[in-house]
């Protein structure tokens, strides 16, 4: 919140206008006047031009008054975006404007805005505009609790965030330094698409914004929240950064509109049918979470950006953690039931385990068979993939594979050292998942447990059956720790399904399926082989993971000399 | 399946030693020591669970006794099946497949060749056949003789016998009344005030009152024109009305040598449906003279049906401290602790040396009142619910305050237990004494502001507000206190502007910290730029829908808070991931717990109610004016099925009450049972399939009305 105070400095009556929190000593006004000159940021606020005149009187004054005039105009039509009868219209779609957005973002007074002057040169194509002031688009930097992060948030006001070639290379610029900082990109998506009146300018624009998303992916963490319509080529820039958030009732991300979907295939669909954040986090999986409104989004985006490291020079985040590392848990001994075929949830087990129970999941309503999301294990940032015996019996279907591979692929690029909860009792079997192609889908999440290069910790809570054992990150993949709970399984199949196979016709099925699990339905045969590293009581095991954080944070590990690995994609 | 793990009990060594200690405890209020010469039974089995089972273990195991638990399905990894020296399986989680089967204890006593079983309370506790069954075997009955719980199990039998031992009882005629000078003759024979009402009548259904001879003969001519109207029968009962009610009991024990002693009186007045909610010993109600009655009455009913062991005899009291005898429960009761607190008498010890047949060693003399003792029973239900109705689910983090002084919490539960559907839901007994009365609610409040329990939904809010509650503090208490305290049902504590603020300024401290932690990295590359904070922190704290624009501050020693001008200081010394904050608020202590804290919303019990505070900066505050409201999702009330398999078990039947996240029925697909659970409390609709049938994708199972 700003306020006004008048004051004489140097002989001069003047406004000064800053933070209330800076204000409300009131005090040495000359003090804070110099105080206020530090802050970055604040030269982007027009009310500010005041307090840098008495603080500068020498120099800027020095200007021609026509200068000023027109600088000043400049500044105050960037500002204003599109104008009130806009802004109202946004506010009236429960939407926030591009600057309200990077306001509520950023940590108060560290906006640095780039391009604010850059305009759209020339209307084409019958367009009647004026310069489009910001070209649609705000760009800059700031922070996000104390941290540098390159953001830009398109404004909807102005012709519709519709990007024009000027809007792309504001955002390849910021992209482009961000590279070469190390710090991360936020798009805040708000666009109606490409300018059509500037043909392949715009088009290009997009390409240039493309090729920029994808050297920057695995540089530093690239977030996209879609928070308005986002379609056609514009959906793809989305796709390539790391992770997608979507504001509930308000974004839409497709590649083709209804009115197109309706004059190509017949089909009558609704913007939040056919893209809507419904669609894309529970079924299309396009999207990685979705939030409330906007101010739940932005406020949420800051909560999660504060797990993510700067750059892939970054080590994952560590802040002090208030959780006791050494905090035993006893509620584990009891969550894995005896009966192999009863469910637990698997959630209880990852919020007894992490720090303050704070697991930003992410996917949650896509795959429920699997959970991936980020954590902390005594305030250093860890990823959490977990098997969830509540969905599918926590199979590995397609769906699961491919959002368990993506998550461990961010986290092994970024230095965020993984950790596995494993109940799973195989892949998931039937003809929709075979010829839809399970087999090569499963080998994505097995291809990217095996390339990550991060600590990697396992913990077999129960059933670890077949391929999928393999998968979850045991110690064939070169896992760092393996633990097993006693509860824990490690075999080929269940009792049930085994004694059918080995026993065909046998009578006494019963004290077969008895002798099998006597003999591996229980973590020994595992760690007598060492491929478990310890059976773990589940209270301990907390602790346990954070000492072995603690070491494996020096972990080096490199593999062979490679243009670049070939996923199956 | 799995059935060849059935026979494992799993031993887990370091639950024990805290055991021990919860056990050394307990027995620091008791002053009847153990005498080691004295013989007694070598191995005890103990025929119930949880609390109760533990409760008995300890003196057992203070007396060097063996202990053999018996555990059901459900109850394999519970803490009295791990406390115990032996621990039999005894079937499936129902309690008529369990418990309650006398053949498989026999069984296992035969098995374990326990000499003595401890019944508990519930369950065979006083169940003559089982207690005959066991004499058959010669193995001794901790408990009285059948003869006596027959007497005393039959309502009409035992009031006539209460009447042949000089008790008294409530005065009362049943019949038919011939006109209203009758009425009023037999009136005036009971005493006014009396209460007159059709005999065919259920429950207080045409009760009439009537305190003086005219309001008699009103109360005759209406009753009696309802007896023939409505039900054709002209029978009236007119019964001497009991006016505020106060339920006190006498526990008493006797030995088979003839001795027989009461220990004085406790209180259960605060009930709900019948049931005891807070109990305390003594009653602030009872004099010395009209004590030593009815301990004496209590006394000489024991005696008229040869009594042994410990047993209670329950009146009813009227504001005039009549009292009638109400009946006799002939087992320990589940309040026995405060007894214990202020007599010093281990209640259980006696039972098990009167057992064995020895003499008691203390007389009427040497029992003393020492101070007061309240007990609180923690209920696994949801109190807003008509007092409570149960609740279930896992003890995700569990802590009970006996780190404070003069707390005693009889349990049979620890962090990581289910609360299951298949027994009672009583969490624990939390038990505090001090002094006086004054002290000793002092300390339970302090006790359930200390108490954590996460997971299940408790009534932790009702106890704190009736120990708290003023008619409640000046022992103002009748078996109706909860119906005319809440006549709309319990809303949790309404809380004054002050303690609003509080919540407020402690919510915004926790946002503040966890805020200002949330900026400090510890490896980052960059210096931080200087200052991260600002100096002041503008929020707004959303406390009960109010918005409250709050400054908050984070000083060298305390936090500072500004709401509405008032400026409100807050100690820093606590642990933002702690479960209970101690926080000092202006110089008075008050304690938090931090339920949760997900995104803007924190989660604070406070004062034993849970309540809901967003914190938001204050420009998003501005912010949120602008953004739509959206329609809240109803829980639809219905189980679909989430995947195509068979329908194993449905758990629930029409009419019947659910509560939100109990479980309806389970469903098995790709060889793995899915519980699915209702998705909000309510009454059973209908029961679309049945069990053994397959239910595709999305089939509605069941409806909630």
């Amino acid at each position: 919140m700003l306020v006004c105070r008048h004051t004489t400095f140097r002989g001069e009556t003047t406004t000064i206008v800053c933070p209330a929190s800076q204000i409300s000593t009131n005090k040495n006004m000359a003090a804070l006047v110099k105080h206020s000159r530090s802050l970055s940021g604040f030269q982007a606020r027009p009310a500010c031009l005041k307090l840098l005149r008495a603080a500068l009187p020498r120099y800027y004054s020095a200007l021609p008054p026509a200068a000023h005039e027109r600088i000043g105009d400049k500044r105050r039509a960037a500002l204003t975006g599109g104008g009130q009868r806009r802004i109202d219209a946004q506010h009236g779609k429960g939407k926030l404007t591009a600057r309200e957005r990077v306001d509520l973002l950023l940590d108060p007074g560290t906006f640095v805005e780039y391009d604010m002057f850059v305009e759209d040169r020339r209307a084409e194509f019958g367009s009647e505009r004026e310069a489009v002031p910001g070209a649609g688009v705000i760009t800059g930097r700031g922070h996000i609790h104390g941290r540098p992060v390159f953001l830009f948030s398109q404004d909807f006001t102005v012709v519709g965030g519709t990007l024009s070639n000027a809007h792309a290379t504001k955002i390849c610029k910021i992209m482009d330094q961000a590279m070469l900082t190390g710090v991360p990109v936020v798009g805040l998506n708000d666009s109606g698409g490409a300018r059509i009146e500037q043909g392949v300018d715009s088009m290009s624009g997009y390409g240039d914004i493309f090729q920029r998303n994808v050297e920057a992916s695995g540089v530093v963490p690239q977030i996209s929240l879609i928070m308005g319509p986002c379609a056609g080529g514009a959906a793809y820039s989305p796709a390539l950064s790391d992770f997608t958030f979507m504001v509930k009732d308000t974004s839409y991300l497709f590649v083709t509109g209804p009115d197109v979907v309706k004059s190509v295939t017949g089909e009558d669909v609704s913007c939040e049918e056919l893209g809507g954040a419904q669609i894309h986090t529970a079924l299309s999986g396009v999207a990685h979470r979705a939030f409330e409104n906007d101010i739940d989004a932005l406020l949420r985006l800051r909560e999660f950006y504060n797990f993510l490291p700067l750059s892939y020079k970054d080590p994952a985040p560590i802040r002090t953690g208030e959780d006791p590392a050494d905090r035993i848990c006893p509620v584990l001994d009891h969550l894995v039931p005896l009966d192999p075929e009863k469910p637990f949830n698997m959630h209880d087990i990852i919020r007894s385990v992490i720090d303050e129970e704070d697991f930003f999941e992410i996917m949650p309503d896509f795959a429920g068979n699997i959970l991936v999301g980020f954590a902390r294990m005594d305030g250093r940032t860890v990823g959490i993939v977990a098997n969830q015996p509540t969905k599918l019996g926590g199979s590995l279907d397609i769906n699961a594979s491919v959002k368990g591979a993506r998550f461990v692929r961010f986290c092994d690029a970024f230095n965020i050292p993984l950790l596995t909860f494993v109940d799973v009792p195989g892949f998931l079997p039937g003809t929709a998942q075979e010829h839809s192609g399970i087999i090569r889908h499963g080998a994505k999440l097995l291809f990217a447990a095996c390339e990550a290069t991060v600590p990697k910790i396992t913990v077999i809570t129960r059933k670890a059956y077949g391929g999928a054992y393999g998968v979850m990150a045991s110690k064939h993949m070169k896992a760092d720790m393996n633990y097993a709970w006693p509860t824990a399984e490690v075999a080929v199949m269940g009792a049930k399904a085994a004694v059918s196979v080995l026993f065909r016709g046998d009578q006494d099925k019963a004290r077969r399926e008895a002798e099998y699990a006597e003999t591996f339905a229980n973590p020994l045969p595992a760690a007598s082989r060492g491929f478990v590293d310890d059976i773990l009581e589940p209270r301990m095991t907390r602790r346990r993971i954070c000492r072995d954080l603690h070491l494996l944070s020096t972990k080096q590990e490199s593999r062979p000399d490679k243009r670049h690995a070939n996923i199956p994609l | 399946m799995a059935s060849y793990r059935f026979n494992l009990v799993k031993r887990v060594p370091q639950f024990s030693s805290s055991l021990y200690r919860i056990a050394r405890r307990c027995c620091s209020i008791y002053t009847t020591p153990v005498d080691t010469n004295e013989p007694t039974f070598d191995k005890i089995l103990i025929a119930n669970r949880g609390e109760i089972a533990c409760r008995v273990m300890q003196t057992c195991k203070r007396m060097g006794i063996k202990t053999v638990a018996i555990f059901s399905e459900a109850d394999r990894h519970a803490l009295h099946a791990q406390m115990a020296d032996e621990a039999m399986y005894v079937g499936p989680a129902p309690s008529n497949q369990s418990y309650l089967v006398m053949d498989r204890i026999m069984d296992i006593i035969r098995k374990t060749g326990a000499q003595a079983v401890h019944p508990g309370y519930g369950f065979l506790s006083e169940n003559k056949e089982f207690a005959k069954k066991l004499a058959d075997e010669g193995v001794a009955f901790i408990g009285p003789p059948s003869g006596a719980i027959q007497a005393m199990g039959d309502k009409i039998e035992s009031k006539l016998l209460a009447k042949d031992a000089k008790v008294n009882v409530i005065p009362g005629f049943d019949g038919v009344v011939k006109d209203a000078d009758e009425a009023v003759q037999i009136a005036n024979d009971i005493g006014y005030p009396v209460m007159i009402k059709a005999s065919a009548g259920g429950g207080g259904k045409g009760m009439r009152i009537a305190w003086n001879d005219q309001e008699a003969r009103d109360g005759f001519r209406l009753s009696s024109q309802e007896a023939a109207s409505s039900f054709g029968d002209d029978r009236l009962l007119i019964e001497k009305f009991i006016d505020n009610p106060r339920h006190i009991e006498m526990q008493v024990l006797a030995d088979s040598h003839g001795n027989a002693l009461y220990l004085n009186e406790r209180e259960c007045s605060i009930q709900r449906r019948n049931q005891k909610v807070v109990e305390e010993a003594p009653s602030i109600f009872l004099d010395p003279d009209t004590r030593r009655a009815m301990g004496e009455q209590a006394v000489a009913l024991a005696r008229a049906v040869d009594y042994t062991s410990a047993g209670t005899v329950e009146f009813l009291v009227d504001s005039q401290k009549n009292f009638y005898f109400l009946e006799m429960n002939t087992r320990l009761q589940v309040e026995h602790p405060i007894t214990e607190c202020i007599t010093g008498v281990d209640i259980v010890q006696q039972m098990i040396r009167v057992a064995k047949g020895h003499e008691l060693t203390m007389k009427q003399s040497d029992i003393p009142i020492r101070g007061w003792a309240v007990e609180c029973r923690v209920y696994a239900e949801d109190p807003y619910k008509s007092f409570g109705l149960p609740s279930i689910g896992w003890l995700s983090r569990y802590q009970e305050p006996t780190h404070l002084p003069k707390v005693r919490c009889d349990s049979g539960i620890q962090e990581g237990s289910e609360i299951s559907m298949y027994y009672d839901p009583m969490i624990s007994k939390l038990v505090t004494y001090g002094d006086n009365r004054e002290e000793a609610l002092q300390n339970m409040c302090r006790a359930l502001d200390n108490y954590v329990i996460r997971g299940v939904t408790h009534n932790i809010p009702l106890l704190q507000e009736i120990i708290a509650h003023p008619r409640f503090v000046s022992g103002d208490i009748n078996t109706k206190f909860l119906y005319e305290e809440y006549p709309d049902g319990f809303q949790g504590r309404q809380l004054s502007d002050t303690e609003q603020k509080e919540v407020a300024a402690m919510a915004a401290c926790i946002y503040l910290r966890d805020q200002v932690r949330a900026g400090a990295f510890k490896n980052e590359n960059r210096m931080p730029l200087q200052p991260v904070n600002p100096a002041a922190w503008d929020i707004t704290a959303i406390v009960q829908g109010q918005e409250m624009p709050a400054t908050v501050t984070e000083n060298k020693d305390n936090f500072t808070v500004t709401i509405d001008g008032q400026t409100l200081t807050v100690n820093n010394d606590w642990s933002i991931a702690a479960a209970v904050l101690d926080a000092t608020i202006n110089g008075q202590q008050n304690t938090f717990q931090c339920i949760s804290r997900k995104g803007d919303e924190i989660k604070l019990q406070y004062k034993g109610t849970v309540f809901k505070v967003e914190v938001l900066p204050k420009k998003a505050t501005d912010y949120s004016h602008l953004m739509p409201e959206k329609p809240k999702v109803e829980a639809s009330g219905e189980v679909r099925s989430p995947m195509a398999g068979s329908l194993v078990s449905i758990s629930v039947q029409p009419g019947q009450d659910v509560a939100i996240g109990q479980e309806v029925c389970v469903i098995e697909a790709m060889k793995m049972q899915n519980s699915l659970t209702a998705d909000r409390s309510g009454k059973v609709k209908a029961v679309h399939f049945e069990t053994g049938t397959n239910v595709s994708e999305d089939d509605l199972i069941l409806e909630l009305e």
